[in-house]
């Protein structure tokens, strides 16, 4: 195929970015779409021109390291990774536009690079158990429901790329949050931390300058995980549990 | 000039730290025997933790609990994509919820048969005994394994081992096992233990008057170099299949801090056991840029078959099932398709050698869930493997349920590393490395989702309780400055580099040379190898290094983030120690676990081992680019578990 490409340039944070216009030829329906900018960045190196830079490890669609909106959806026209979208879901001929994730709360590093060290942030504010190494009892002293044990797993699904908060018109990264707090919460081994995580990571969330939610659902619509979007409704209710139980004891 | 082939050997490296006795006994003796450092003074010692996979994000958070003052680092944007998150299929542990005959012993067995019996038994045992603790706190972690109805644990079969005590969640094992300790250490983090530095590469090793003291890092944003001083230096990297070019690593997993630490001082053992995993997507071209792994647990209900004619072009489904070759049922009646990796590799590898393999170029082999599907419907077959499904479908097309998977080998993990003794610390004083970084544990060749329980064993668990033997015994070092030689010159040589690298401005990219160093390995030193080959390779390495100074081509800046750079610099590396796994292949003219040389086979074509020559580690010592290496041997003792020719038939 023949592809018209218009991807985002920008050298560093500070300086303005602009679209560019690239041109690439002989790519094969089976390549994957990085593959595809590969290809791209192998033809401008030896034009002595820098390469388009752009997060991505695993290539398998678990690290959530990559990151690209691609003809305004983030991850592109279908419900996976960058990584795992492939050529075949384009035509010859066609023009692709791709762009960083936009959101105030993950700037722009260079070209497609977006600085996310925000959602880890959320995560230090209280996305864990507190259970020092050597601490655990055996395993099987409390056994979990296994419908819990399924919810808990589906949220932690999650792998942080931030397609979410791209995805939200108001930047928000509420679908992120509740599933790890979703996660931990459902799960016995969470119950003892369950307000304060709620109330500290929503917290964090908020400082990050991530948007509000308004529910508008497109969040979970760009989740390559399927991260549900009553995940949002069940955090909510998690911390409204917990701001009435921390009024009673006057936190 | 003497050739790089004409190693000299020197005094045999031995492993002062495991002590004798019972081996059952021997982990609480060390741990009774090492040093503690009092609570007050750990936080009065820095350690430096280079990586934030299993091992390393466990290590990190567990040092910091203890109180140490942790400074890790990752070159990803954050500590949470650490390839272990790609792990698929479970991690093994000696519970017996079962109630099947499995034991810590039997786990120790398996892993030392499994690897082929060129691992050091104190260390395995060591491993199967801290393999039930692992469990016990990553649940307590909330890591959400799968569970029976009743709410208890589930586990399933993997390779080379006839028990169920493989612990999993879904197809995502190490990516729940990663986030938990992510979550571990970012508890730290927030508590102020632990300084990140996310997006930072390690690019040497600083040592100090024979000890490691600190790294020489790059900021990858800035592209600063700069330097961070500690007591002791944990190296987490993890292994380097990347110099395969084509592998299942991630993309940016290198072996730049490995090597580095190597060209300081530190042995590097068995470099040339490499494990080839047998259930990979075949390739689809030259634009192919990795290669993706379908979890060993399909080979609990698929079926691996060739057609029995030779250039067999039907399609699989018009193919009756007396024409149908299922291979590793027949040949290893016993394990079935459950025989370990390197056998199920070469047993790919030969039947699409003689013809007889399926798709493009012919290089695969059918995984077939047709009778599973029938045995246990197709929704049961979904819950168990449904995401596997799922992205076999994204990548190839093709619906699994409806045809067979096609599977091809492909590099996937490295038993070879830094050498270690029981204290998991390496040849230069106050350097230890853990998780795949080093060599101890799996010999020859790793057993299915045993990465997942040396990683973590090593984190939190081993290297916790050995490092404060270190500490404790060198309890004031000098504090070392910007200003020390040995850290100038360390500096000046990463800058230089550097400088060279982005000063040839070339007509080659950085990945045209890692692709062609990646074929020539998988060519020469891959499933199968021999003298010859090893040989080629060997006279071809230093040319292709030669070519890469005088024709590479990064464009950009030092002082910016640069893909293309970060990309060159791992290159140089790989150039050298492909080099050195060429040589250890060569020199060992035996074949064992993952390393198969053509001339040591049985009559059978199964792997043959010479015990009375090569009953050893091969630890080499670093005397400069291009120049022979000196091979130190530590030899291998087995008290418990026989040496025998590994039988799966």
């Amino acid at each position: 195929m023949k592809l018209t490409l218009r991807v985002w340039r920008q050298k560093n944070a500070d300086s303005p970015g602009a679209m560019a216009t690239y041109e690439v030829d002989d790519i094969s329906a089976d390549m994957s779409f990085l593959e595809m900018l590969d290809t791209l960045n192998e033809e401008l190196t030896l034009r002595g021109e820098e390469p388009v830079a752009f997060d991505h490890d695993c290539r398998e669609g678990i690290c959530g390291a990559c990151s690209l909106v691609i003809n305004g959806d983030a991850h592109g026209p279908e419900r996976t990774t960058t990584c795992q979208l492939h050529m075949r879901s384009f035509s010859d001929g066609d023009t692709i536009d791709v762009e960083p994730w936009r959101a105030s709360a993950f700037p722009v590093v260079k070209d497609l690079v977006v600085d996310r060290s925000s959602f880890d942030r959320i995560i230090q504010a209280g996305g864990y158990i507190s259970v020092p190494t050597g601490a655990a009892p055996e395993a099987h002293a409390t056994p979990v429901p296994k419908p819990d044990a399924d919810v808990a797993f589906e949220h932690a699904e999650c792998i942080g790329c931030g397609a979410c908060v791209a995805a939200c018109p108001n930047g928000s990264a509420m679908l992120f949050t509740s599933a790890k707090v979703n996660h931990l919460n459902v799960l016995p081994q969470g119950a003892p931390e369950r307000e304060t995580r709620v109330l500290d990571m929503v917290g964090q969330m908020d400082d990050e300058g991530f948007g509000g939610c308004t529910l508008t659902g497109e969040c979970a619509t760009a989740c390559p995980k399927g991260i549900p979007l009553p995940s949002i409704a069940a955090m909510n209710k998690e911390w409204l549990r917990a701001t009435r139980k921390a009024r009673k004891v006057g936190r | 000039m003497t050739s790089y082939t004409d190693y000299t050997a020197g005094e045999p490296v031995v492993d002062g730290r495991a002590p004798q006795g019972p081996i059952a006994e021997r982990w609480d003796t060390r741990r009774f025997e090492a040093k503690l450092v009092n609570p007050a003074n750990r936080r009065k010692h820095t350690v430096i933790v280079v990586g934030t996979g299993l091992a390393g994000g466990s290590a990190g958070a567990t040092l910091a609990e203890q109180g140490y003052h942790v400074v890790q680092f990752c070159f990803q944007d954050s500590p949470r994509r650490a390839h272990s998150i790609a792990a698929q299929g479970g991690i093994n542990a000696a519970k017996n919820y079962r109630n099947d005959g499995d034991s810590v012993h039997r786990l120790f067995y398996d892993t030392v048969k499994g690897g082929d019996f060129r691992a050091r038994e104190s260390n395995v045992h060591r491993l199967a005994q801290i393999s039930v603790e692992i469990i016990d706190q990553c649940v307590a972690q909330g890591v959400p394994f799968a569970r029976e109805y009743g709410g208890l644990l589930d586990t399933r079969s993997f390779g080379g081992v006839q028990v169920s005590r493989t612990f999993y969640a879904r197809g995502q094992t190490g990516q729940q096992l990663l986030l938990g300790a992510y979550q571990a250490l970012s508890r730290q983090i927030a508590a102020g233990n632990v300084e990140l530095h996310a997006r930072t590469e390690m690019l040497d090793l600083i040592v100090v008057d024979g000890k490691a003291r600190g790294i020489v890092a790059r900021d990858l944003v800035t592209g600063r170099i700069d330097t961070y001083f500690a007591d002791a230096v944990v190296l987490a990297s993890g292994g380097y299949g990347n110099v395969f070019y084509l592998s299942t690593n991630a993309m940016n997993s290198n072996a730049t801090a490995i090597w580095r630490a190597h060209r300081r001082g530190a042995y590097f053992a068995n470099p040339c056991f490499t494990q080839i995993h047998p259930t990979c997507i075949p390739r689809t071209g030259e634009h192919q840029s990795k290669l993706t792994l379908m979890s060993e647990s399909l080979r609990n209900d698929g079926r691996i078959w060739v057609p029995k004619a030779k250039g067999d072009t039907r399609p699989a489904a018009e193919i009756p099932e007396d024409e149908r070759d299922y291979y590793l049922e027949r040949i290893y009646p016993a394990f079935g398709n459950l025989v370990p990796r390197d056998i199920a590799s070469r047993a790919a590898k030969n039947v699409c050698d003689e013809g007889r393999g399926v798709g493009p170029g012919g290089q695969g082999v059918y995984l077939d869930f047709a009778d599973a599907i029938a045995r246990m419907g197709r929704a049961a077959v979904e819950a168990k493997y449904g995401n596997l499904f799922d992205m076999y479908a994204r990548i190839t097309a093709e619906d699994p349920y409806a045809t067979p998977m096609r599977i091809y080998p492909a590099v996937h993990y490295t038993m070879g590393g830094l050498w270690v003794d029981y204290d998991l610390q390496t040849t230069v004083p106050g350097l230890f490395a853990i998780g795949e970084a080093n060599f101890s544990d799996h010999g020859a060749n790793r057993l299915g989702a045993s990465a997942l329980m040396q990683g973590l064993a090593d984190g939190y668990f081993v290297l916790p309780a050995t490092i404060n033997d270190y500490l404790a015994r060198n309890p004031h070092q000098e504090p070392v400055t910007a200003a020390h030689p040995a850290v100038a010159e360390a500096v000046a040589e990463t800058e230089d580099r550097l400088n060279l690298l982005l000063a040839v401005d070339g007509d080659r990219t950085p990945d045209s040379f890692h692709r062609e160093i990646g074929e020539l390995m998988w060519e020469y030193c891959g499933m199968a190898r021999t003298e010859s080959g090893l040989r080629k390779a060997l006279d071809r390495i230093p040319q292709i290094r030669e070519e890469f100074w005088r024709r590479i081509k990064v464009p950009g800046s030092g002082e910016e983030f640069n893909q293309s750079l970060e990309k060159a610099n791992r290159v140089v590396d790989y150039l050298e120690l492909a080099e050195l796994m060429c040589l250890d292949a060569l020199h060992r003219a035996e074949s064992c676990g993952g390393h198969f040389r053509e001339e040591s086979q049985t009559p059978q074509g199964e792997a043959e081992r010479r015990d009375e020559e090569f009953s050893y580690a091969a630890a080499w010592q670093f005397t400069g680019t291009g120049t022979a290496p000196v091979l130190h041997k530590e030899d291998l003792v087995f008290e418990y578990v026989h040496p025998t020719q590994r039988s799966y038939a």
